[in-house]
């Protein structure tokens, strides 16, 4: 472990690592991610319950709902999944707004606006679905034309070997990041985690919002097939939004503790440093 | 449009002013005249793309009877009380008549009797409330096209508005009566329904007797219940709030399909 000590005396050196393309889109894509997230809970709370199939309403079983109840004069939270009940009081369900108990699904810090108002939710909505989408088109684009894809996330024959995967996995579980000549390209993890984000997660979020608009449903009935119906589409939008959350959540948890400032500027000006020990 | 501030807008001009005064930064940004007009470029952009990839006639998809939602939800009004439709009500809608006027060469006067006797169209199709829930019901009535066909559209005809005999919100103004629009494309689809039968009865007071409008490429905010008057205008502006809608002059998109 002497090479830590040794980095910046015996020459780091800065590699390029994003492309300009690159970082653009990412930095575009968190902000439009936030307020697709914030607007699209907004929007849930107008109907906090999911239901599985082609409709679904109040007397419809719902097997994620959300709602407030009087109970003994005191007013809870409730969230129920399946036949399971939790008591979610000052999250969901029932949160203080301004000091009061509210009946909300998600709390006023969650939803943009912060008050309940579904239609400057929806308005929010679907600015920013249009410019994530564009986003999405054009970095789909840059990937292919300049094999970014090719180059940078598709894995080497050799990365999917069940030792190397195993080895990788316990590198990760140490939090053992690779350094020196290793750190210039995405370790297999990265690579394998990216691609289920941009080719099954993110597409995944845009068709299932299109298949709950009527209006795209006459262009693409398929759809309606492929999703099992609208309010089937709707609950894989929902756990498809938390899945890319706890993406989110893992991937700042790897920027923090694999070297934040490292990262960042990487992630901003394009260069990262590594330990050029080996060269 | 309209200069003449009235005086619902001016209350609501006034109430929201204030309220933005003792919001967080994140929600006077929401509230900006400038945010609200960038964020509106969406909607139509969103009706451009679906119309472009709709065509005029793509049809909404049709369920069989087997997908029938068990109970159909009610929403928005469910029994209006205003003196008018409960006299109506009371005689079975004997007396109600539809008014078909504005833009058009024939105005007209039918009861339900006589938009029982023209040519029917039965769809099953999906409702989708602007909240998320949707569900699914069988609807009777006669296409929207036809009828416009036999009063006949003067040319500078742009929209048909339908007037109904709820109102929705008491207003100082009379703004709070219900109404939607819709603009020709939408008019003259084959989908696009009178209707006054739901499930292979009568329209329940509930879902709108006696007539309601079907138009089955938008969300559940546009098929306006209780008609009374249906009305063929060059322009939106004129009417009550200005924004083609009881639920778009209250911040919703015009073009609801999606």
């Amino acid at each position: 472990m002497a090479t830590i000590d040794a980095g910046s005396a015996t020459g780091r050196m800065l590699i390029y690592r994003h492309s300009l393309a690159v970082r653009l889109s990412h930095w575009l894509n968190v902000l439009c991610m936030t307020v697709l997230l914030f607007s699209g809970l907004q929007i849930f709370n107008a109907h906090p319950a999911l239901y599985w199939g082609q409709y679904g309403a109040d007397h419809d079983p719902s097997f994620i709902s959300m709602e407030a109840v009087e109970d003994g004069g005191r007013a809870r939270g409730l969230t129920h999944i399946g036949p399971l009940t939790f008591d979610t009081t000052g999250f969901l369900g029932l949160s203080e707004v301004d000091g009061e108990a509210d009946a909300r699904a998600f709390p006023d810090w969650l939803t943009i606006p912060s008050y309940q108002d579904l239609a400057t939710g929806r308005r929010w909505h679907f600015f920013f679905a249009w410019l994530f989408v564009i986003n999405g088109l054009a970095y789909l684009a840059y990937g292919l034309i300049s094999r970014h894809f090719r180059r940078d996330l598709v894995p080497a024959g050799d990365e999917l070997t069940p030792a190397h995967l195993g080895h990788e996995v316990v590198n990760h579980a140490r939090l053992r990041f690779p350094k020196g000549p290793e750190a210039r390209h995405y370790n297999t993890l990265q690579k394998l985690t990216y691609l289920a984000v941009i080719f099954l997660l993110l597409p995944l979020m845009i068709l299932t919002g299109l298949t709950m608009s009527p209006g795209f449903n006459a262009v693409a009935p398929w759809l309606l097939d492929v999703f099992g119906g609208r309010q089937s589409a709707r609950t894989l939008h929902f756990l498809t939004a938390f899945s890319l959350v706890a993406f989110v959540a893992v991937h700042l948890a790897m920027v923090l503790l694999s070297g934040v400032f490292n990262n960042l500027r990487s992630m901003i000006t394009g260069y990262y440093a590594i330990e050029a020990e080996d060269k | 449009m309209s200069r003449i501030i009235t005086r619902r807008r001016f209350l609501i001009g006034t109430t929201m002013t204030a309220s933005a005064l003792g919001l967080s930064g994140c929600d006077a940004i929401v509230e900006s005249d400038r945010t609200k007009s960038v964020l509106k470029i969406a909607e139509g952009f969103t009706m451009k793309t679906q119309r472009l990839l709709l065509g005029d006639d793509a049809l909404a998809h049709e369920f069989g009877e087997a997908d029938i939602s068990p109970t159909f939800r009610s929403n928005g009004t469910s029994m209006p009380d205003n003196p008018q439709y409960l006299d109506w009500m009371s005689r079975q809608f004997s007396t109600w008549r539809l008014e078909v006027g504005g833009l058009v060469e024939k105005p007209a006067q039918l009861s339900l009797a006589e938009l029982k006797a023209l040519p029917a169209r039965t769809q099953i199709t999906r409702h989708d409330c602007v909240e998320g829930w949707s569900a699914i019901g069988k609807w009777t009535g006669l296409p929207l096209g036809a009828l416009l066909q036999k009063v006949g559209l003067k040319p500078e005809a742009r929209y048909i508005v339908f007037h109904c005999a709820d109102e929705y919100e008491r207003t100082l103004d009379g703004t709070g009566w219900y109404y939607e629009s819709i603009d020709l494309v939408d008019a003259f689809h084959p989908q696009t329904i009178l209707a006054y039968a739901m499930n292979g009865r009568d329209l329940e007071v509930a879902h709108g007797a006696p007539l309601r409008l079907r138009v089955e490429r938008q969300l559940g905010y546009k098929q306006a219940k209780y008609l009374t008057r249906i009305e063929a205008v060059a322009d939106l502006g004129q009417l009550y709030g200005g924004s083609g809608g009881f639920w778009e002059d209250r911040g919703y998109e015009w073009y609801a399909g999606i």
